[in-house]
């Protein structure tokens, strides 16, 4: 691209106040990649906690401050499905009955990626630097995958890292249990979903699990570490950038 | 059946800790998720056949009436019966006179899950008819006396074991003093007590997957053919089905029946799918003699128009079923009603009331793969956040809960007090958590914590170390 694409990053509520590593691995990899990369202050949070509770009213008071604190960039980039797909998918769905704010939407929807699939097929990242020596794991997350459509961007991302041998979950397509609220809400069975999540991850020998998405990795570091797992979890974009100098997630330094 | 969905969370301790439950809900992936892979990946025009079948329904229901009316003629002309049911009460009215005038002490019954929802079999009972169900699942749990746990897959919840004690238990009776272990065996013994019942009935019951509105037909796939030996035996054939399974033609039916066998078990057709057009005629060999239609409507007509509307799709594969966690975690018995799974959680609430069923659209991680394998296509987590969004407005949620999300709420659309808030929540707990990088326990959050650690933050917040480094001038 002859200008550099100006990139608003959409940081998410889990990645700025649980692992603000994830933010700047992002930084990395789009500044790596050409980009202008900008955070907005005035972002804070998707509105999806409020949307899945079916508080639509408090949702869209969220969405609108979304709207406006993004709005301009060329794109805007989001290390997570789920809060990509928010935007993406359901902020129109919120505005119905509101046309002014619903075209705001669309448009903010268009300019809208989850951070692999915006590497990988807007980007057309082909050679990362980044080197991990170790199996890994690539977890699709339910948005991502079914959602955002991601699915070979982050495992192609990952082929071109140096010693990193990729495998994959058996059953992978199913959900980790986190759903958001639904993890402490329905804790019991969240709970049972993420054991079977957590033998399916073990039983692949990886070293390392990663995935685009915080709320699935912190479900599954948090039932890997209870159950004494010695298997790393990180986020995707931590190996892609090659940072990883920060203790992985739910181990101390 | 009493509906216990408002037990829900009670239901669900139960499921979790009954470990034939357990047991038996492990084998829902191999027997179902991974024939039905292998069947879709084997037609490469699976997804132009779930287009299809998606128009088709959505332009019967656009013309419910008219198709329905056309059923009526046609089944008339064909010499058979139409009885229009609003209510489970007015349908189990008209079965009851229809045994009654048959003279009927005994009846079959082929699989049905509208004889579920209207609760036939006590019915039938406390008026000293003996109904008899043919389907293997159904008869287990008829033994069991218990309801169906899923809607093809009606004993599912039940373990080899417990299947072996139960005909133990009851075809003692009989004669049968041999305790059996092989499935094949099981089977055997179940076909010999069951085959002089067929011949027995004065009246046999089954749904119907299809009715075909230019025929007249009722349309019934099973894997036992337990659903021809009831419609064809007995003197009289009832079908008992709802109002959105009708479909104009029989190329239509031909169409949902591709897409249905390969969602539900991964066949390309079930074993036996058969048309029943009408009583005996003339010259047939053999047929009942008297042929009824009970078409129920139970609330269906309400969601046509409404934001529900889509679920009238539903053709009843059990695919959503069969690949939710929350279901494979829980059986369906958990879900307290009729239907479970994901289509129960979005149906149930149509039909006794968000206020009884506000748990059944909440408990679930929105993963949407139900919407994903569903051959019909229908929104179901769509469909589910309605409800959601019904029952926040009627406050149906725990206090705490709501009080968490509003807060939650006012203080994201306020960036400059959210970050002062949540940059001390955050330091606390990453002070909280710095020992081990997580915690075993968070006051706040023991449904997490309970199976799980919470990893701790690392520390400062990304926005408030961003901030920093850009003024520094290093990026």
């Amino acid at each position: 691209m002859s200008v550099a694409p100006r990139v608003g990053l959409f940081v998410t509520c889990l990645v700025d106040l649980f692992r603000p590593s994830v933010g700047f691995a992002a930084v990395k990899l789009l500044e790596d990649a050409g980009c202008t990369v900008e955070v907005p202050a005035a972002q804070t949070c998707c509105g999806q906690p409020a949307y899945n509770a079916g508080d639509r009213k408090d949702a869209r008071g969220i969405a609108i401050g979304v709207l406006k604190a993004f709005e301009g960039y060329d794109y805007v980039v989001v290390p997570s499905g789920s809060c990509a797909g928010m935007i993406k998918v359901h902020f129109e769905r919120l505005f119905s009955d509101d046309p002014v704010h619903a075209a705001a939407a669309r448009d903010l929807a268009a300019r809208t990626w989850e951070l692999t699939s915006f590497l990988a097929d807007v980007l057309k990242v082909a050679a990362l630097p980044a080197r991990h020596d170790g199996t890994v794991a690539y977890h699709d997350s339910c948005s991502s995958l079914r959602e955002m459509g991601v699915r070979n961007q982050p495992r192609a991302l990952l082929s071109q890292v140096t010693g990193l041998t990729l495998v994959e979950v058996p059953n992978g397509e199913a959900c980790c249990g986190f759903g958001g609220t639904f993890a402490v809400k329905y804790g019991d069975i969240s709970g049972e979903i993420v054991r079977k999540k957590a033998d399916s991850v073990a039983s692949t020998g990886a070293t390392t699990l990663v995935a685009g998405d915080l709320g699935c990795l912190f479900n599954i570091a948090g039932k890997l570490k209870r159950d004494g797992s010695a298997i790393v979890v990180r986020h995707v974009a931590e190996i892609l950038a090659g940072m990883t100098d920060d203790p992985p997630i739910g181990e101390a330094s | 059946m009493q509906p216990t969905s408002a037990l829900f969370r009670d239901n669900v301790t139960k499921a979790l800790l009954d470990t034939d439950l357990q047991t038996a809900l492990s084998r829902v992936d191999k027997n179902f998720t991974a024939r039905r892979t292998a069947a879709v990946t084997a037609m490469p025009e699976f997804e132009a056949l779930r287009d299809d079948a998606v128009r088709i329904k959505d332009h019967v229901l656009a013309h419910l009436d008219l198709y329905l009316e056309k059923f009526e003629e046609i089944v008339r002309t064909n010499g058979g019966h139409v009885h229009w049911a609003k209510t489970p009460e007015d349908a189990r009215r008209i079965v009851l006179d229809l045994c009654q005038a048959a003279g009927a002490r005994t009846v079959t019954k082929g699989k049905s899950m509208i004889a579920e929802e209207i609760a036939l079999n006590p019915y039938l009972e406390e008026h000293g008819i003996t109904p008899v169900e043919t389907d293997l699942g159904e008869y287990i749990i008829q033994l069991a006396d218990e309801p169906p746990s899923h809607i093809i897959g009606p004993a599912i919840h039940k373990t080899k074991e417990q299947v072996s004690d139960l005909f133990a238990e009851h075809h003692r009776q009989y004669g049968k003093t041999q305790r059996l272990i092989e499935g094949v065996d099981l089977v055997a013994e179940a076909r010999e007590i069951l085959r002089p019942r067929y011949l027995a009935a004065d009246v046999g019951i089954t749904g119907a997957n299809f009715l075909i509105a230019e025929t007249g037909s009722s349309v019934i796939v099973t894997n036992e053919g337990n659903g021809d030996l009831t419609q064809q035996l007995p003197s009289t054939h009832i079908v008992i089905a709802s109002l959105e399974k009708i479909v104009p033609t029989l190329e239509d039916a031909s169409t949902l029946l591709r897409v249905l066998a390969r969602s539900a078990t991964g066949q390309q057709m079930s074993v036996y799918t058969t048309f029943s057009t009408g009583p005996k005629r003339t010259e047939d060999p053999d047929g009942p003699n008297a042929y009824h239609v009970v078409l129920l409507d139970n609330g269906r007509s309400a969601l046509l128009g409404s934001e529900f509307q889509e679920i009238l799709r539903c053709i009843r594969c059990g695919a959503c079923f069969n690949h939710c966690p929350v279901y494979a975690s829980i059986g369906g018995h958990a879900y307290g009603w009729v239907y479970s799974g994901p289509m129960g959680a979005v149906l149930t609430p149509a039909m006794i009331g968000i206020d009884q069923a506000h748990h059944l659209p909440s408990a679930t991680p929105f993963c949407g793969r139900c919407e994903a394998v569903c051959p019909m296509r229908i929104p179901l987590p769509k469909m589910m956040r309605h409800w959601r969004e019904q029952a926040f407005e009627r406050k149906l949620d725990g206090v705490r809960q709501r009080w968490a999300i509003r807060a939650w709420a006012w203080l994201a659309k306020r960036p400059a007090l959210y970050r002062r808030m949540t940059g001390l929540v955050v330091r606390y707990l990453a002070w909280r958590g710095r020992p081990l990088g997580r915690m075993d326990d968070l006051p706040f959050a023991r449904g997490w914590t309970a199976t799980r650690d919470f990893p701790a933050p690392q520390g400062r917040t990304f926005s408030a170390r961003w901030a920093q480094s850009r003024k520094a001038g290093t990026p």
